[in-house]
């Protein structure tokens, strides 16, 4: 048994750790905050704590650069991230209930081939993807970045573990019984039943792909439908001394802060998310 | 009557899978077959002529033996080993901290919260804001010099040493407190009684720790390393935007997918194709590993763990 006073030493201990290391995940955020809202040459004069009076000039300096079109660059990603979200959602919950309400000779082949590649990265067939797409006439367009989320091997494997734990089937008879179409009992019965996977798996997907940069990088070569990892990908590469570094903090700012205000308002479901369907204990 | 009913709606079935599967056909197993077709050939561009595609046999695959392939995969494990360590360790230790009821741990959804956080932030802009703040006028090395630790700036992505720690940096506080949350629920889904029993027996916390909540967790624990293995091996934005794809210094930065990125970007389609199907078999064996870990089938991970589980009922009773 230990004693009470190593039990104190330890909560102690434990906090202060917990304490630095949310201090390491939020410092890196409050400099970018300071130094958004701070202008050029009060940057070039050196790091200060406190934050300055230009984030709506800086603000507004980002919004009407032509050379860096971060604006047009977040109505893509924004038109790209939901689309793909939704069909990613929709489609997957649709093969999840395919395989879990209905029996058919292939059920099982099908379920242990979509296991098999559940974890397969896409980064082996961006080549041929590359090449394909081309061919289609699909090169520079944003819908080679949406139209292959239907087939999301992880979201399904998420969809399945939620029916199994929350459709009972009698529920699918019984809309039969009535007369309802196999469809119409999927998308009136079904999904409903599934909002809540829906909800926490649209979230993954819309930030999985706002922040790809892999094969967006690849797909697109016009600036006006760039996405925005490939915009801050362009701002590093151009030559940055030159350029006025409250606007470079602002760029930052504004990839990454939609997501975290998203972020801060669902916290709770989304990291309740984090472990659903993940692995079977 | 049954078997009637399971005949006449097992059409719907098909119907309701069909879409993943003709998108999967499509977009993944056509340029699978087609990126393995061309690794056999000799297909690039040189300047604005194409050569090829002439067929090559396995000549790809033993040029890039030969190319620096094994250096960025040595490059790609450093960099992958400096984030996943630490990860790893802190991850295990606030896990249990977490579920730990003793230890009254206060604010834990705020805790939670913050150490997620990083997780959902576009690696890229992560990567840039990384360089602006450590870059030699950048306000870290501002810090550092009004508080005396250094004089001159230290020149954090001249050396390897610094440009990999960054790396690593960033990819640690990017996945700890997802592996913190993952390992969470697997410890709270040990039975509590296993835990009361040993404490009934006299056990303190670090034998607790090691000697049922590691071993209790091993199927998750397992999981979790062949799932950040596989992520380790798609590392790519970070270093690329870090370094702006050169991998400086002298390409000891360079990760796997970066080099195949270099391949595509300048239309190197066969070697492009060859270092893709290593990255498969790599990757399909690992694959392999996690569909053996998910399935309840497995006689490596679940039923290990019941066994021990079992063993543990034993001990107690």
């Amino acid at each position: 048994m230990e004693s009470n006073g190593y039990n104190k030493f330890r909560t102690i201990f434990a906090h202060v750790v917990l304490i630095l290391l949310s201090f390491m995940c939020l410092f890196f955020f409050y400099i970018l905050i300071v130094n958004a809202s701070r202008s050029h040459a009060e940057l070039q004069r050196g790091f200060s704590a406190l934050p300055g009076g230009n984030f709506l000039t800086n603000f507004k300096n980002v919004a009407n650069d032509g050379t860096f079109p971060m604006m047009r660059g977040i109505l893509n990603s924004l038109i790209v991230s939901s689309s793909s979200a939704a069909i990613c959602t929709y489609f997957s919950a649709l093969t999840a209930y395919g395989l879990y309400a209905y029996d058919f000779k292939l059920k099982k082949a099908a379920f242990t081939f979509i296991m098999a590649i559940l974890v397969m990265p896409t980064q082996v067939t961006a080549m041929g993807f590359l090449r394909l797409i081309t061919k289609m006439g699909m090169n520079d367009s944003l819908l080679p970045l949406i139209i292959p989320s239907i087939a999301s091997p992880a979201v399904f494997y998420f969809m399945f573990s939620y029916l199994q734990s929350s459709l009972p089937l009698s529920l699918v008879e019984a809309a039969r019984i009535d007369g309802s179409g196999e469809f119409r009992t999927f998308n009136q019965i079904v999904l409903p039943i599934m909002k809540p996977a829906i909800a926490v798996q649209a979230i993954f997907s819309f930030v999985g792909s706002w922040n790809n940069y892999f094969v967006p990088a690849l797909v697109i070569e016009s600036k006006e439908k760039m996405t925005v990892p490939i915009l801050i990908a362009l701002l590093r590469g151009a030559d940055y001394m030159n350029r006025d570094m409250g606007k470079i903090y602002m760029m930052i700012v504004v990839a990454i802060v939609p997501i975290i205000l998203v972020y801060l308002l669902l916290s709770k479901y989304i990291i309740a998310g984090v472990t659903l369907g993940g692995v079977k204990g | 009557m049954k078997r009637k009913k399971t005949v006449e709606y097992s059409k719907w079935g098909y119907i309701f899978i069909l879409p993943f599967f003709v998108s999967f056909f499509i977009f993944s197993l056509i340029p699978l077959v087609d990126t393995i077709r061309y690794s056999f050939y000799e297909y690039y561009r040189s300047g604005l002529k194409q050569i090829g595609p002439n067929f090559v046999g396995m000549e790809n695959y033993v040029s890039l033996l030969k190319s620096d392939m094994l250096k960025y995969a040595g490059n790609t494990m450093i960099l992958w080993i400096i984030g996943f360590i630490p990860q790893i360790v802190i991850a295990l230790l606030l896990a249990s901290w977490f579920v730990d009821v003793r230890l009254k741990i206060r604010g834990q959804q705020f805790f939670k919260v913050v150490i997620y956080l990083p997780n959902l932030i576009m690696a890229s802009a992560f990567a840039m804001l990384f360089f602006t703040l450590f870059s030699n006028n950048g306000p870290i090395n501002s810090i550092l010099m009004s508080i005396g630790l250094t004089k001159e700036p230290i020149d954090f992505m001249r050396t390897a040493f610094g440009t990999r720690s960054l790396v690593g940096v960033m990819n640690f506080l990017m996945w700890f407190g997802n592996s913190t949350i993952m390992l969470m629920a697997a410890i709270m889904g040990i039975s509590p009684d296993i835990f009361e029993a040993s404490e009934i027996d006299g056990c303190n916390s670090v034998q607790r720790f090691f000697l049922i909540t590691l071993p209790m967790i091993r199927p998750i624990l397992a999981y979790t390393l062949i799932t950040a293995i596989i992520g380790g091996l798609q590392m790519f934005d970070v270093p690329q935007i870090l370094t702006n794809g050169q991998g400086s210094p002298d390409r000891t930065s360079t990760t796997l997918i970066m080099f195949l990125n270099n391949h595509l970007k300048s239309k190197n389609y066969g070697m492009a194709g060859a270092l893709s199907v290593y990255l498969f078999i790599v990757s399909g064996i690992l694959c392999y590993i996690v569909y053996r870990i998910t399935n309840d089938d497995d006689d490596d991970g679940s039923k290990a763990a019941a066994r021990k589980q079992k063993k543990a009922e034993r001990r107690r009773g």
